[in-house]
């Protein structure tokens, strides 16, 4: 392809500025998330985890690590790529790329590289943290790296879904507080879904990310609750899902051309 | 010669109601300076979001140099060079920052991004503020600022909305120095304007477009020939106390030192002071009083609202 050079140019300029973006106000972006774990690992895993004990036979401030780094990376990757595509769109700085030779394709993956880069910022800054509480245990490096890898990338593309159509910066809030926090609480971060009656169980199977937190604890302790193989296949199903709604919404100018 | 623009039939709704653009069709040639006039509302910045790739057309078809936006899209866009009417920056980006990265969304690789950016932002008088974040600039040098970006990967046409909106006398003449200097190397510039004698000094050809349609299309000479009248103001070397008339000649007394007179373009200024002088009326300056555009975009636009 002729343009080949021009394109890769294009998308490491957005990947970059992304980055800047976060990375310039890291008090705003990197540092709540390292607080409200650290408050997380004191009261769950310390204080209240002491008294519970084990959970499938880890203790427990030993098991809500990888589910609370979960939960940092899924906010994290999500929220960088809704507020900052929304504010592109609201300042209407977005039209500097939309009158740019830049395919749309390369737009989505611009902004899918800046979430990337805060969700996995914020969850090595988290596993920090976890470790004046846990000891760091990695069970298979591979998995662990490429599941949050993979889930970073999907609530990033999420997040651009969630920009191109909120209208309001209220808009930008509903899904992380409606749907985002309540399916990650029950997605298993803080106990095994065998703890639930059988009915709960079946129910808490269409949560999707109850799949990435397990395969995510997989990757590091080496217990799950679901086949990890199903697990990347719901994750890379969404990816493949998400990314093509978006690219369908870019290429009518869903949002941003009037 | 090669279309640097063409508009064929290009219609814009909005809403299903609010009919933008009805069917315009204008060409404007490589390397032209052009100037699309009209009063507020009439769809200047609804064609050029459409020229640019910001709006979406309802019908017809737009070539960018023979590319067509349908079917070449990405081979327009790098023609293209947009200055918008609004502000459509990030107000917390640096200056340097947001012309740079205009020209990496281009392509342009980062040094020469770099090495261009500071070419036009010292020639637009910007390069002292490059570390400023864009908020904190004055709304003429925000102007500037968008033309700088515009400029950095050197687009072939240069579509400008009214980059003069807000912007003092002296910017502005420099502004004017500027596009003049771009057109001469080669580049066409569109330009939309409020103000007439910015067309007049700065274009070759010009569109009237009022209510979606275009009424006019013409070269400036042309349309300043469409004058018959013309209104030259005297300044007189002694004060004048009464009203003054003089037969075949229309004067109106402003002041004690001023006189107005309305001139037939065939008839010449020679007879008026023959006629003067023999009155012992004696003139120290004469100059052409400019709103004659104006009061001729009036009438056009009366005009075609009357047919
Ligand atoms: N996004 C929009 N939605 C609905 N109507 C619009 C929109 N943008 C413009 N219009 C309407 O289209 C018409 C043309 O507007 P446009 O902005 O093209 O005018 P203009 O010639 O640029 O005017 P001005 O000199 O004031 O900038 C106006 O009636 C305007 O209200
Ligand atoms: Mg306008």
């Amino acid at each position: 392809m002729k343009h080949l050079h021009a394109n890769a140019i294009a998308l490491k300029t957005i990947v970059v500025k992304e980055t800047l973006r976060f990375a310039r106000i890291w008090i705003q972006t990197v540092l709540p998330p390292m607080i409200t774990m650290s408050l997380y690992f004191i009261i769950f895993g310390g204080l209240i985890g002491s008294r519970i004990g084990e959970m499938e036979g880890i203790r427990y401030m030993d098991f809500i690590v990888p589910g609370l780094i979960m939960m940092a990376v899924i906010t994290n990757a999500y929220s960088n790529v809704v507020s900052s595509f929304f504010s592109a769109k609201f300042q209407h700085h977005i039209e500097e790329m939309l009158v740019s030779p830049i395919p749309n394709s390369l737009i989505i993956i611009g902004f899918i590289g800046g979430g990337l880069l805060r969700g996995l910022t914020v969850g090595v800054a988290v596993t920090l943290v976890s470790l004046l509480f846990s000891p760091l245990a990695v069970h298979n490096l591979a998995v662990t790296l490429s599941v949050v890898l993979l889930t970073a990338i999907l609530f990033s593309l999420a997040g651009l879904i969630n920009g191109v159509f909120a209208r309001t910066f209220d808009d930008i809030a509903i899904v992380p507080t409606f749907v985002l926090t309540p399916l990650t609480y029950l997605g298993g971060v803080f106990y095994s879904i065998s703890l639930l009656p059988e009915f709960w169980q079946h129910v808490s199977l269409i949560n999707p990310i109850l799949y990435m937190v397990n395969a995510f604890r997989y990757g590091l302790l080496g217990v799950s609750d679901m086949n990890l193989w199903i697990s990347y296949a719901i994750i890379i199903g969404f990816i493949i899902a998400l990314y093509l709604f978006a690219l369908y919404l870019m290429n009518k100018g869903y949002g941003i051309r009037k | 010669m090669t279309c640097a623009l063409a508009l064929r039939k290009l219609t814009k709704t909005y809403n299903h109601s609010l009919h933008a653009l009805k069917g315009i069709d204008l060409e404007v040639q490589a390397g032209d300076f052009f100037a699309l006039l009209g009063p507020n509302g009439a769809g200047k910045s609804t064609a050029i979001g459409i020229i640019a790739s910001l709006i979406n057309k309802s019908a017809g078809q737009v070539l960018i140099f023979g590319h067509d936006l349908d079917h070449e899209l990405n081979a327009a866009k790098r023609c293209i060079g947009l200055v918008p009417q609004e502000f459509n920056f990030n107000n917390f980006e640096p200056v340097l920052e947001i012309v740079v990265n205009s020209g990496g969304y281009h392509g342009i690789p980062y040094k020469e991004a770099c090495r261009r950016a500071e070419k036009y932002l010292k020639q637009l008088d910007l390069w002292e503020r490059r570390k400023d974040i864009a908020r904190n600039l004055s709304g003429g040098m925000k102007r500037r600022l968008m033309i700088a970006r515009a400029l950095v990967h050197e687009p072939q046409l240069l579509i400008l909305d009214e980059p003069t909106a807000g912007v003092d006398i002296e910017i502005r003449r420099s502004m004017w120095d500027f596009l003049r200097t771009i057109n001469r190397e080669g580049r066409t510039i569109i330009l939309t304007t409020h103000y007439l004698e910015e067309a007049e000094n700065l274009c070759r050809n010009i569109a009237i477009i009022d209510h979606g349609e275009i009424i006019e299309n013409t070269h400036m000479k042309g349309l300043l020939s469409k004058l018959s009248m013309e209104t030259f103001v005297l300044d007189l070397a002694r004060p004048l106390h009464e009203e003054l008339s003089l037969p075949g000649h229309t004067l109106r007394r402003i002041d004690d030192m001023t006189l107005e007179v309305d001139i037939a373009k065939q008839t010449g200024l020679n007879q008026l002071f023959i006629d003067l002088t023999q009155k012992g009326v004696q003139v120290l300056s004469l100059r052409n009083k400019t709103n004659r555009l104006e009061q001729l975009f009036m009438n056009m636009v009366e005009e075609s609202r009357a047919a």
